[in-house]
Parts: C-alpha cells; structure tokens; sequence
C-alpha cells in the first residue's frame, strides 16, 4: 500500500505493507541509516523517531498508523534548535562512545528539553530510562542534557 | 588463480588529487615511506592538500583508538586535532598486527594504545622529519633550522604549508629512528580539551555502522537456527513464506547449523524466517539445563583441582588453613552472560569484479575471518578484503575466534550465485540466544587468618569452562594445560600472600565460551575482592588498611595498586559516607592497568539498594587521552554493575531461556548514579582502558552491600540472593 508521510519536512509516498514498523521503512526503503535497529520490541530505544514531535520507538509504531503524520529522525536534528543544541552539548561533553544507541538518544533528550527546559538528575532519568545504552554513557547523557539546556538558556 | 588487487582500496582519502606521502613500517618493524599508497600500507598518509590521515589498525566500538592513535600522529607532526582525520586499515596481518598478538590484526586484552603508542608516535615522527628535510632542501637550509607547527613549516626567514613538500619528502628514505618528542613538549597527549574525533558523527546519524553498510542490489539474510543448542537442520518448508512481499529464498547452510532466509528487506527476512518451518536433528543436541552446568561446577569445587596452577604446596597451604585461628570459607559461581552489544551481529559480504570476497564488518580480529573466508572459498588469502566499519559495541563478541557470524555470512553468500551483495543481519534474539557467552564458572576459597588478623593461608580452587581451550589461542595462551583466561587475577595477584595455593579443573562446556569484557577478570575479581574483605571484616580491620598490609615494599605492582587503593579511598571520603550510606571498595590489577572503586550505596537488600556514588581512581600509565580514559572507566563499572546485578543466561533442556533484552535487563539510566575518575598521573608507558574498569566494579557494590547488611552475594547475579534496586 502507499502511504503518504512528511519525513523530516518533505512530503513523502512510500511502499509498504501493512504491519511493516516504520523503523524498517525509514532503514530499508528510504535508505537513511542515522535511526538504529537494537532489538526490535521497544525496550531499548535506538529507534527513536518523532512523531509529530512525540519520542516514539519507531520499530513498535506501523506504517499504516503514521498516514499523514509528521516524522523527524535524528537526520534533521541539526535544523532543530533544541536538537542542534543537543548534539552540541554531546560533542563538548565527548558522550559517545560506540556511538550506536546515540541517534535514539539524542531524539529523546530533545523530546525531554522541549516538554522540560532545565530537566532534574532525577527528572532526567525518569524521562531518558528506556533508551539503553550497553556502553553505559549515562553520566555523561545527564551532563550533555544539562549543557544543552545551558545552551538554549543562552 | 592470484589476482593483483590494490591493498588500500579502502582507503577513502586515498582518492585525493595529486602526490601523498605514506608512511608506515615494513614487515620487519623498520620505517618506511613512500609515494605512492599500493607500495605500502600506512599509519599515515599526507596528501599535497595537506590532509593528513592516521590510519588506524584498530577497530572502533566505542574504546577510542580512533582518536587515540590520531592523536600521536598529530602531537609528532605538531598539528591540532582538526587538521586530522582517521580512516581504518585494511586487513593486513604483516604491517597492521598488534605487536602483542604476533602475525595477527586485532584488537583485543586493552592492547590497543599499549601496543601502537611507539609506533604511531614513531610515523608521526618520520613524516614531521621528512616534511622539514624535504622543505630545509627546498630552501637551502638545515632542517635543524626548520618546525613544523599547525601545518605549517617555517624558519630561516620561510614559511608554508606542509602539502607543499609532500611530493618532495614522498621521494626520500623514512628515517630509520626519528626522535620522538620528550614528553614536557606534548600539546595533545595527556590534555584534556582533545575531543573525540566521531563525536560529530555519531551524533548527527551519519556515523557508518556495519548494519548501515547498503551495497547496490544487496540481499538480507537471517538464520533460522534451532531451539536447542547445537542442533542441526534436516530439511526446510519455505511454502509459508511465499506469499511474503520480498521474501526470495531459504537453504540449510553448508554446516546445517541453520537455514539462511534471504529476502529484498531486513523486514520481510524477519518476517519469512518466521514463516517457515524447518526440521531438525536434535540427536546430538544439548540437553543439559543451567542447574546442571552449575551442579558440575559445585561438584568439581569439592574435589581436588586437576591443575596446580601456581605450583603450590597444597598440603601445606591447606594445613596452614586448617591451623588457623579463624577460617573464612565461600563458595562462588558466576552464571553465563551474553555480550549483547547495542549493535546486533551483522556483516555484509560480497564479490567484486576482479574476483575479490569483500567483506564489510566491525571486525575486532579481523586476521581471524580473514583466513576462514578465503579457506571456505578456496581462494588466496590476498583476494579477501575486509572494509572496518565502526563496530556498535562489542565487548569481546566481535572476536570469536571460529569467525561465527562472518562465516554465516560467507556460507549464506555460498548459497548463492554470488552476483548480489549479501548482509547478513541477527536479531537481539539472535545474540541473545546465540551460545556464545562469559562461562559460568565457579570459586572456592578457605583463608586462614591468625589471632592478629594475618593471613596465613589461602587455598583456591577454580572450576568451569575453558574459552581458549580448543581455539587458536590454546598455543599461546593454555600453558600445561591451564587456560590463563580462567585464573588470571588470581595467582598473578600483586597481593603478597606467601602461602597460597591456586588450583583448576575444567568443566564441560554447554555452550560456546568467549571472552566477555575483562575476560577472567570478571570473576576472579569478585573472589579475590570480596574474599578480602570478609577477611578483613574478620580481622576487625579496615578494609583500605588490610589489603595494603598485602601491597608493601617498592615493588611497581605494589606500589600502584596501593597508589590506586589510596587515591579512591581519599577521593570517595572513604570511612566517612554520610549517613544512610554504606560504602565497599575493590581494587584490582587487570591489562597491566590497576583500578580501585568505592560503590557507596544507600538502603539495604530488603527495602532496595540505590547505588548513589562511585569513585574511581585508575593508574593506567601515561594517560594519553584523559576523557576517554574516564569514559571508558565510567562505561567498565556499568558494564560490570548491570549484569551482576541482575543478568544470567539460562538453559533449559539446552534450549536459552533469554529472548531480548526483557529477559536480559541492560543496565538503565536510572540504575547508576555519578561516576567519578580520577587518573594517577604516570610516566610509565601507557597500559589499557577498556577493560580494567570492569572487575572491581560488582565486588566493591558487594563489599558495599555487605557493609550495609551483612549480606555476603556469593552466587550471581545479585538479585538471585534476594536484594531488591531502586
């Protein structure tokens, strides 16, 4: 079936059966690679996308349920002044490490500074506990996400 | 049939416009340098735009080297790290092994910076001195005369940027010792604003994984694999995937440890993989269940070892023990953990148009599915290349050494008529599920101590399963029969215990066994720790001042693992935690680094244990990027923390009881609170990172419970012994 969505701003038709997560559309018939497969069933969170400007884990959200809606992926945080700031701050504050749980990551760290502009420790572990990450950089998830907020304070 | 094929064809910078320079060592370690790029493999490449280009021969997954080994390129060449890029070698066992490994690319035992820290200073080096003889020639001076800072040469009156003397230098010998700079003279290494170079990428989701890899008119492939381990596939039914959009073929691999399922999309090969069915030959499955591997493990605990590791007196060990005053006696086991790296296992393999197997892949030895690729195939080992992508993660699972996902892959594409790239994807459940684990094994221990609080006997006996025994390491690494992977941390131990004795027995293995991050460290830590603390718990001692009773004299191993016990204890307040806080230590020396953490901690097993606060303090010798140090210490004490707390896999009948990571519960945000690192200023020549941070993490939250109430966790993970986290 065709569906009709906006991906990062532009109008888009894509291809595909009925069921098909929305991750493997983005991965596999868009070809756009920054949104990350982990484990398939929402508990990791390396999939993270926007809809309409909601974290959702885009390998539990099916095609057929985002007709019409507005899709952002980590590709066009940097056009995002929250996302921009974010991966500012991920950059400064050396949070990566492999790296690969960092897209999913940075989409709900904007997701929390724009619902909540200088988030708590607390509040920011509440907010950011399902996205895993195995290489543990979470002390330093909580500072970027501190930083970020210091520079959208700016 | 040998084909002549570019040895750096992967080498995206190599493309650049006009002369470079490349430098890099002969198979014999000498310097060397060249013009041109297929003459040689480089550790670095500088074209005449004045690009410069480390080219690492370690594999990224997140520990660094990237910008480790670019950073010694530039503090030799004088350049700031934005003048630097880096690209990953190509797999070349001659010029890229790790010195430590001989004949041998890989990255692995923390060797990374430890083994390359000379040698790509020493590039760095050889094109700064080439550079500055190149433009002293050009000029008609004494390269004495001459810099190199910022890209740019000058003295005696010139300047210019050093692309201008490329072509020049590419046409002199490299030298044969260039003189490195003395340390005072060091603007990157050891400083703290040097960022990570795939920060940027990794962050804005251009950053290339394997699973990115998209080759024209590539396939999907998944594994249908059986239930029980080790099972074998008799036939398949692919009829109820017919009708799935994109599904294209299913075949029992070669080995019929599995059928791939090809498919146009990773979605419809999950799809058909689960549509299906396949029979199966269980007859020489495995049966066994985890209660059995354990029971094995306890049997062989109770009775005499079958190796003396350390050569000891038993006897009188043992009737040192029995003689004691006070005797403190555990039993440990360690249960079977996953890897379970954020990346699922993937590799996409192809057949290039001169005959080539390319195989693309966060490949963490990659000597090793090098040869068992071109061995499947029948073809020289020069017409297989391999294209190092960055790795997601892998803690040890990249680096098997039966090459398993990769041969899938090259079994998987052998099913084919090759004209089509094939990616070979797993699920979570894949790795989850895949029998590749740590081993469990088990502990025993008795101490004696004497009416002063003295130990005057430790006997120890390991039980479980061997990693090595069986692979190409056993040559290198199994000793008289000894697996250094099951005891080191033990025998080894700077602790001066004189009347010691450490004994092995191996157990059968139920599954395949791998080296899990800090390899046998991430048990006999635990034993030696936490033995040592209910030691000094008995002795009425201090836990900081009895272990340093077994760190004196001025011997390096003593000295810097009590210079580490010290500085955490000092940092973390040690002895003065606030009230409602229970703090426990552990220190322990692993990769020729040493590491001690406090885990403080508040409330208690039964109402919920809320790690609040750990310190680290870590002597790793120079350190030569002090962030990535901290992060990776940081990263070792979640990495040991999460799963002890609460991660095992399980067999049932042979059949792993863990799907995803439901089942198998990653250390969470919420889980950990800060970390604190502190770096022993050193000298001494750089030790590792990525794994010493890992074995003294589950011991000190241990001693820290057990501060707390009196609860010793003996058996893992911790919430098998009814400790509740909050």
């Amino acid at each position: 079936m065709a569906i009709s969505l906006k991906l990062n701003g532009q109008d888009q038709t894509v291809e595909a059966e009925p069921g098909t997560p929305l991750l493997w559309v983005i991965r596999d018939e868009l070809k756009m690679t920054g949104t990350k497969f982990g484990c398939g069933v929402a508990s990791c969170g390396a999939c993270t996308v926007h809809l309409n400007g909601e974290p959702v884990r885009s390998c539990q959200t099916y095609i057929e349920d985002v007709e019409g809606a507005e899709i952002t992926t980590i590709e066009a945080m940097s056009e995002n002044e929250i996302g921009a700031a974010v991966q500012q701050a991920w950059i400064e504050m050396d949070v990566v490490q492999c790296g690969y749980c960092q897209s999913g990551q940075i989409m709900s760290a904007v997701g929390l500074l724009a619902e909540n502009p200088k988030p708590s420790p607390q509040e920011i572990d509440d907010y950011m506990w399902g996205n895993a990450c195995r290489c543990a950089t979470y002390q330093r998830i909580r500072a970027g996400i501190q930083r970020a907020a210091e520079i959208l304070e700016a | 049939m040998t084909i002549n094929t570019s040895r750096r064809g992967f080498l995206k910078s190599a493309a650049a416009a006009g002369a470079v320079l490349v430098i890099g060592v002969r198979p014999d370690g000498a310097l060397a340098a060249s013009g041109s790029p297929a003459m040689l493999n480089p550790f670095v490449q500088i074209g005449s735009d004045g690009s410069v280009t480390a080219i690492v021969k370690h594999f990224e997954m997140g520990q660094g080297p990237s910008t480790g080994l670019a950073t010694l390129i530039a503090e030799e060449m004088g350049l700031s790290m934005d003048q630097i890029g880096y690209d990953f070698a190509p797999s070349d066992p001659q010029v890229y092994n790790n010195t430590l490994f001989g004949p041998m690319q890989g990255t692995g035992g923390s060797t990374a910076m430890a083994n390359s820290f000379t040698q790509y200073r020493q590039a760095g080096a050889a094109a700064r001195e080439m550079l500055l003889q190149a433009a002293a020639q050009s000029w008609g001076t004494e390269a004495s005369a001459l810099t190199l800072q910022d890209g740019v040469i000058s003295g005696a009156g010139n300047s210019a940027p050093l692309g201008e003397f490329v072509a020049a230098a590419a046409r002199l010998d490299a030298p044969a010792d260039p003189p490195l700079k003395d340390p005072s003279e060091f603007r990157l290494i050891g400083k703290t604003d040097v960022r990570r170079l795939d920060g940027e990428a990794k962050g804005n989701g251009t950053a290339m994984f394997a699973m990115d890899i998209v080759r024209p008119n590539q396939m999907i492939a998944m594994i249908a694999r059986p239930e029980q381990q080790r099972a074998t596939a008799v036939s398949v039914d692919a009829s109820g995937a017919t009708d799935i959009t994109g599904f294209i073929d299913a075949q029992i691999l070669p080995n019929a440890a599995g059928v791939a399922v090809f498919a146009e999309t990773t979605w419809a090969a999950m799809q058909a993989r689960n549509a299906i069915s396949v029979e199966w030959d269980t007859s020489n499955a495995e049966t066994r269940s985890s209660s059995d591997i354990e029971a094995e493990i306890r049997t062989a605990l109770d009775a005499e070892p079958t190796y003396n590791v350390n050569e000891a007196d038993v006897e009188a060990v043992r009737a040192a023990v029995d003689g004691a005053d006070t005797v403190i006696e555990e039993t440990f086991y360690f249960p079977l953990l996953a890897h379970a790296p954020m990346e699922p296992l993937n590799c996409t393999i192809e057949e290039t148009a001169e005959g080539v197997i390319l195989l693309h892949d966060g490949c963490q030895f990659p000597t090793i599915p090098h040869g068992a690729i071109a061995e499947f195939f029948g073809i020289p080992f020069e017409n297989v290349q391999i294209n190092t992508v960055l790795a997601g993660g892998s803690f040890g699972r990249r680096a098997t050494p039966q090459a398993d996902y990769q041969m899938e892959a090259a079994m998987a594409f052998s099913l084919t008529d090759r004209s089509r790239p094939v990616h070979l994807v797993w699920s979570r459940e894949d790795d989850l599920r895949s029998g590749q684990y740590r081993p469990a094994m088990g502990h025993k221990v008795r101490v004696g101590l004497d009416a002063s609080g003295t130990i005057v006997g430790w006997e120890h006996r390991i039980a479980g399963q061997s990693i090595l025994k069986g692979t190409p390491f056993e040559a290198m690494l199994v000793q008289n029969g000894i697996d250094f992977a099951s005891v080191e941390g033990t025998f080894d131990s700077p602790y001066q215990i004189p009347t010691a004795s450490f004994g092995l027995t191996d157990t059968p293995k139920a599954t395949s066994t791998l080296w899990w991050r800090a390899v046998g460290h991430t048990h006999t830590a635990y034993v030696m720790e936490v033995m040592m603390d209910m030691a000094a718990k008995a002795a009425g001692i201090d836990p900081v001042e009895f272990r340093l009773a077994y760190l004196t004299g001025d011997g390096a191993d003593q000295t810097r693992k009590a210079g580490v016990l010290r500085l955490a204890a000092e940092k973390a307040n040690w002895g003065n935690a606030p009230e409602g806080r229970s703090q426990g230590i552990a220190v322990h020396k692993s990769f020729n680094s040493y590491v001690a953490e406090v885990v403080e901690i508040s409330g208690t097993p039964e109402d919920g244990i809320r790690i609040e606060k750990i310190t680290c303090a870590v002597d790793c010798g120079i350190p030569v990027n002090p962030e990535i140090i901290k992060s990776q210490m940081e990263g070792g004490i979640g990495y040991g923390i999460g799963h002890n707390m609460r991660d095992q896999i399980t067999l049932t009948g042979g059949v792993v009881d863990q799907f995803n990571f439901p089942d198998y519960e990653p250390l969470r945000i919420s889980d950990i609170g800060a970390i604190e690192v502190h770096i022993v200023p050193s000298a001494e020549a750089p030790t590792g990172v990525g794994e010493p941070g890992t074995p003294p993490a589950a011991p000190a939250l241990a001693n820290a419970i057990a501060a707390a109430s009196d609860l010793r966790v003996a058996s893992l993970p911790m919430d098998d012994n009814g400790v509740f986290f909050v």
